[in-house]
């Protein structure tokens, strides 16, 4: 859209997270690549085991979902905008593993075809907005929903702090990196990437709670494993 | 089946109405990094991708930038809805363990 800043396009298009290459050091964005490429090797492996065949197709949906939501900007205060990751709602839906997966889709599709953060940053943006969140939102997830249990309620709350963790969770991982590339002081950056994002997260935790209210409203199959305790006995229903 | 068949078309249909409807709804701000990267001074950093595909969730060569925007959202709708249920469904049924190559990783 209008960049006020003439010549960087790509970084002004883009929507919220994602690097541009030039932010990160070439260190970085190596270290990235290399620890993502390792992560999503074996999430890959255990998806395999985890997964089972109706979670296949809500794979497919939930990448076309969080891809579009991500194109939704939403305004945030003082003429920013945010929009969603979903790599929390993805986890807590699919598990940590198949929400790995998805979200090393969606964000490697942003970089590949629409020029959406960098490709040598590519590493660090699926670490950041991929990885990071559907782990720390699963786990922020889990906690919350062991102390208050499971009622629809407390279920559609622990999405909403878990979707809210895991952006914090992102601006801090991409405060660090911007950091030890030399691009801004830690004491800089990182004040300011964990004030946007919390109000950015409030975004997050809405949407995500509203399309896990929507999947446990219309098909709570789909989500009973992984709503419900997965490492436990499964559930039968309700 | 045919109830889980229905419920995804109905899953991608949202996805799609989502990423259309961005082309007005969207907020055209600069994100979270940009601002930060704006009022700290580090955006001028970036660097291009040195290609051009559908650069930011455009369609070169249409110029409605709406239209433009709506296409490449069904576009990438369409595309990684696939990646992702291909993938799941390549994982599903391959034994892990098996030492063939991982989809939707890089080479």
């Amino acid at each position: 859209m209008m960049a006020a800043v003439g010549a960087i396009e790509v970084a002004a298009d883009g929507p919220a997270l994602h690097i541009p290459d030039g932010f990160v050091s070439t260190p970085v964005a190596l270290a990235g690549w290399v620890v993502t490429g390792i992560i999503v090797g074996l999430a890959a492996r255990r998806a395999g085991r985890e997964l089972d065949d109706r979670a296949v197709p809500l794979m497919g949906v939930m990448a076309a979902f969080i891809f579009a939501a991500q194109m939704m900007n939403f305004p945030v205060a003082g003429g920013t905008s945010g929009h969603m990751l979903g790599g929390a709602l993805a986890a807590v839906l699919l598990g940590p593993s198949a929400a790995v997966i998805v979200m090393t889709a969606v964000v490697g599709l942003q970089a590949f075809l629409f020029q959406d953060g960098g490709i040598g940053a590519l590493g660090v943006n699926v670490l950041n907005m991929g990885i990071l969140t559907a782990f720390t939102g699963y786990a922020a997830f889990r906690v919350a929903t062991a102390a208050g249990g499971r009622s629809r309620a407390v279920v559609l709350g622990a999405m909403f702090v878990a979707a809210w963790v895991s952006v914090e969770v992102a601006a801090i991982a991409t405060s660090l990196q911007l950091a030890v590339s030399d691009t801004s002081p830690l004491s800089v950056a990182l004040p300011a990437m964990v004030g946007v994002h919390a109000l950015v997260g409030i975004g997050e935790g809405l949407i995500s709670a509203a399309a896990l209210g929507f999947v446990l409203s219309t098909r709570p199959d789909l989500a009973s494993r992984t709503v419900a305790a997965p490492s436990t006995m499964p559930v039968a229903g309700d | 089946m045919s109830g889980t068949k229905r419920w995804i078309v109905v899953g991608v249909v949202i996805a799609l109405v989502i990423a259309g409807s961005s082309a007005w709804l969207a907020s055209g701000s600069p994100d979270g990094l940009e601002r930060v990267a704006e009022d700290k001074e580090f955006l001028h950093r970036a660097e291009d991708s040195g290609y051009e595909i559908l650069p930011g969730y455009t369609v070169p060569g249409i110029d409605d930038e709406r239209a433009s925007t709506v296409l490449a959202g069904v576009i990438g709708v369409i595309v990684v809805g696939g990646i992702a249920f291909g993938a799941g469904r390549l994982l599903r049924h391959s034994k892990p363990g098996a030492d063939g190559p991982a989809p939707g990783e890089q080479t």
